[in-house]
């Protein structure tokens, strides 16, 4: 294994025992339910940075694909009783056929004309749960969780642990993806798809590739909503702030490198956890969009971007 | 007589009601150097737009090496050894230059092997040969213009092309520039790449090509040596107006 290998699976084991650590130190439950929020975001965030940061594909449709995989549990729990681990798998699943669907129809436009027809999807498969009576409808549906698994003592504790060996999943594929040949031809694609086109990149298989992983890990990311929240509606699952966050947390972050949308989901899903409890919760689009808009003219590379500037800039000073 | 490598039969590309190509045939052989002139909106850009893929032919057919390709996407016929530049230079700006050769070699020379060190290498004995290999690890956004142009036709000759088309590599340079260029144009015909160029530069196609072709409005209205197509009344006429 590389050195760089190393290191990135050692963070991951670290963040792994970190949250090990916690579940079975930490009593308040309300650390693990903002945190389970946090790490969702890390996953959705890196998740949208694979089509919208690597290959410039500006996605809205996140929400859809996280609506869908909330709802794909909740079919499998009221279907058959299925384990979250299936639920999960069965999310991810949909929500890359979904990507790949999508994908098909939508990859041929280019900028706003993509970006459009991802808000879209949001609306058409939001309105077709509205109206789809087996998940509840627009009133929506109550789940029971079951029983915790040993050795956690709750639930919420659980989740947290799924969620971030979700997250070093995504981030583990997010980088693989940004460090091999496919990255560098999504990154051709995102600085000039005729070139890259012409420099023999297949366009338009390599975007239906970021848009089908990318929507499976939405998706995944979504499934264990149900369990989390103990009840699901339309409203809230496909809530297109899920959408906003998801690209202004790489954003922020910075889209070039796999820990933009990390830091990016970190930094601002920590902040809307505490003006949640601290002001107030209709505050946190807010500040996603004041932060989004600050780094968007200031800072369009993102966090990332600035460390980079800041290192090149310390080394320039010692020369 | 041998198969031309590539061979453009009665093509035609109408822009809405605006016919940019009307019925336009040229046979192009194995490594032969060929020059493509016209005044502006001839024609030019557009026909190697549909010999590379970028732009669909409405009518007639292309092929290349005796494949009919005209229904290909733009890789594909990248991969069967037709390569490009652009008339306005469009490198990938978010990686150094020797990355946007990486591109190229890794999609279409080393497809399905993954040797790291074999691509870099090869990467950099490409730069060398273009006289780039000093600004290898300089991100492509800083590069001169002269530098965006080499870089250009490093990137082609980064996927192996048996056609090279060039398109106005010369436009904008100073004229040590454009002696620069097309030295490297005529050690690339030398290794034995047939080349297509486009260009503005009289001097420069009538010096390179060893057979030239001239469009007007879509058509083509001459052929022949570069010195019969200087003397072409044709010719005068279209780009003087007389």
């Amino acid at each position: 294994m590389k050195p760089r290998n190393w290191g990135f699976w050692a963070g991951a084991a670290a963040a792994l025992g970190l949250a090990a650590l916690a579940v079975a130190t930490v009593r308040n439950e309300y650390y693990f339910f903002a945190a389970y929020v946090v790490i969702q975001f890390v996953v959705l965030a890196t998740a949208w940075n694979i089509l919208g940061g690597y290959a410039g594909y500006v996605n809205f449709g996140a929400s859809a694909f996280f609506g869908v995989g909330a709802y794909i549990a909740v079919m499998l729990i009221k279907a058959a009783g299925l384990p979250l681990g299936v639920q999960i798998l069965a999310a991810a699943a949909v929500g890359g056929a979904l990507g790949f669907g999508v994908g098909l129809l939508t990859l041929r436009l280019r900028g706003i004309f993509f970006s459009i027809a991802t808000v879209a999807i949001t609306i058409v498969l939001e309105t077709a749960v509205i109206n789809w009576r087996y998940v509840g409808g627009a009133s929506g549906i109550q789940i029971l969780r079951p029983p915790v698994i040993e050795p956690f003592d709750s639930y919420t504790k659980m989740l947290l642990i799924v969620v971030v060996l979700l997250a070093i999943v995504a981030v583990a594929i997010a980088r693989y993806i940004e460090t091999s040949w496919l990255g560098r031809g999504l990154r051709a694609i995102r600085d000039n798809e005729e070139a890259a086109e012409c420099a023999g990149v297949p366009t338009l298989k390599l975007k239906l590739m970021a848009c089908t992983v990318s929507g499976a890990l939405m998706s995944a990311a979504g499934a264990p909503l149900a369990m989390y929240q103990s009840f699901v509606e339309p409203a809230s699952a496909f809530n297109l702030t899920y959408s906003v966050s998801a690209l202004a947390m790489p954003i922020i972050g910075g889209t070039s490198h796999w820990i933009g949308p990390v830091i990016g989901a970190i930094l601002l899903g920590t902040v809307q956890q505490v003006v949640t409890v601290t002001v107030s919760s209709e505050l946190n689009v807010l500040v996603v969009g004041v932060l989004l808009v600050l780094f968007v003219v200031a800072a369009p590379e993102g966090i990332v971007g600035l460390a980079r500037r800041f290192a090149a800039w310390s080394r320039k000073r010692e020369s | 007589m041998t198969e031309p490598l590539l061979k453009v039969d009665s093509l035609s590309k109408s822009f809405g009601g605006f016919a940019a190509l009307s019925e336009v045939s040229i046979a192009v052989a194995q490594g032969e150097r060929f020059g493509l002139i016209g005044p502006n909106g001839s024609g030019k850009t557009t026909l190697i737009n549909c010999v590379s893929g970028a732009l669909r032919n409405d009518g007639g057919s292309i092929s290349f090496a005796g494949e009919e390709i005209s229904g290909l996407p733009a890789y594909q016929r990248t991969r069967r050894g037709i390569a490009r530049t652009f008339q306005i230079p469009r490198p990938f700006t978010s990686m150094p230059v020797i990355e946007n050769l990486i591109v190229p070699l890794e999609y279409v020379a080393h497809r399905g092997s993954l040797h790291t060190a074999d691509t870099r290498a090869e990467a950099m004995a490409i730069l060398e040969t273009i006289g780039l290999a000093d600004k290898a690890e300089t991100p492509s956004s800083r590069l001169s213009q002269v530098e965006l142009r080499k870089l250009e036709l490093a990137r082609a000759m980064a996927a192996r092309p048996r056609l090279l088309i060039s398109d106005e590599a010369m436009a904008g340079l100073a004229s040590n520039e454009v002696k620069e260029v097309l030295a490297i144009l005529f050690k690339l015909n030398e290794s034995g790449i047939t080349i297509i160029m486009i260009e503005h530069i009289m001097q420069a196609v009538m010096r390179f090509s060893q057979r030239v072709i001239c469009l007007d409005a879509g058509r083509i209205i001459c052929e022949g040596t570069p010195e019969s197509i200087v003397r072409n009344p044709d010719v005068q006429r279209a780009y003087l107006g007389a």
